[in-house]
């Protein structure tokens, strides 16, 4: 079974990395961008085929690591 | 007064931090991250700067978990003496030792001089021998070191007086230009709530011998050593 996992900012974090990009599109002449975050992917590949099962071990990987929640949130996508 | 260097791969400061300590009089050794326990009578734990496991996935984030990160968490709760420097600030964060996140710096910039921190209190283990107020001259040298919490935890943090250093001014002067990473409230360190566990960026190691330009980050080993010399 595949995973699909993405972490991002939190509303109201600053993102100086983002903001970095947002700039650099801009000169680049990158029209209709309003605002850029940076965040994170992880495809994960998963031993099991029980999609509960998979549900809780990926909640556990975000929750341990994947993710800083005092900053960041996690969605999960199970293909 | 028995210290442990804990050493990551990555890590690079080790050797830096060992020295300081010995010359302080205390005495210190290297532990190697997948050791389950600490050296038997470990007073003081430091987790030192670098870049443990390449920064990847965040600053801290795996060392923060690795296995001798358990016997340090046992250590703290204990309440053992713990210091991180830098790399070892971000690693106490992600461990959860200590409150908030040390984000990219505003500026984007690695940023690397000497730097002034104004000492919060000094009635701490760690602080002993400096005097409230005063200007300490040491390095800052990260990328990550913007400080950042909600602002709840900030508020906690001023309330409780558990911010242990500001970037300053060379009189002491807490302003908006000393504060080259962004950190929030100028925030270069935190206590946990006992005490026992000060996370900082700024490295007191490198200026503890005047052939090396200072020896104002002395103050923060000798008033460990000192503390430990008067319980024991």
């Amino acid at each position: 079974m595949k995973a699909r996992v993405t972490v991002t900012l939190k509303n109201g974090v600053l993102d100086p990395q983002g903001k970095a990009i947002e700039g650099a599109l801009k000169s680049l002449g990158v029209e209709g961008i309003d605002g850029v975050r940076q965040g994170k992917v992880f495809d994960i590949e998963l031993g099991t085929a029980d999609k509960v099962q998979a549900e809780a071990q990926l909640k556990a990987a975000c929750e341990k690591l994947l993710a800083n929640t005092v900053i960041e949130n996690y969605r999960v996508e199970i293909a | 007064m028995k210290s442990a260097v804990i050493v990551f791969p990555g890590s690079n400061r080790e050797g830096d931090m060992v020295r300081a300590l010995t010359l302080a009089g205390s005495d210190a050794q290297k532990v190697w991250h997948a050791e389950t326990d600490l050296p038997k009578g470990t007073d003081l734990v430091v987790l030192p700067g670098g870049f443990s496991y390449g920064d990847y996935l965040r600053c801290g984030a795996i060392a923060g978990r690795a296995t001798v990160m358990d016997a340090v968490r046992a250590h703290a709760a204990r309440g053992g003496l713990v210091l991180g420097v830098c790399n070892g600030f971000q690693i106490l964060c992600e461990a959860g030792l200590l409150p908030g996140i040390l984000m990219r710096n505003a500026n984007l910039k690695f940023i690397c001089h000497r730097q002034f921190l104004r000492v919060e209190r000094n009635d701490t283990a760690f602080t002993k021998a400096y005097v409230k107020g005063q200007a300490i001259d040491v390095c800052v040298a990260h990328g990550e070191g913007n400080y950042t919490a909600d602002e709840e935890t900030l508020k906690r943090l001023e309330g409780e007086g558990l911010v242990a250093f500001r970037y300053a001014d060379a009189q002491g002067h807490v302003t908006q230009d000393a504060n080259r990473n962004g950190s929030m409230n100028s925030i270069a360190g935190i206590y946990s709530t006992k005490l026992n566990v000060l996370g900082m960026m700024p490295h007191p190691e490198n200026l503890v011998e005047n052939l090396v330009g200072g020896t104002d980050g002395r103050g923060l080993f000798e008033s460990l050593v000192s503390s430990f010399s008067k319980a024991a």
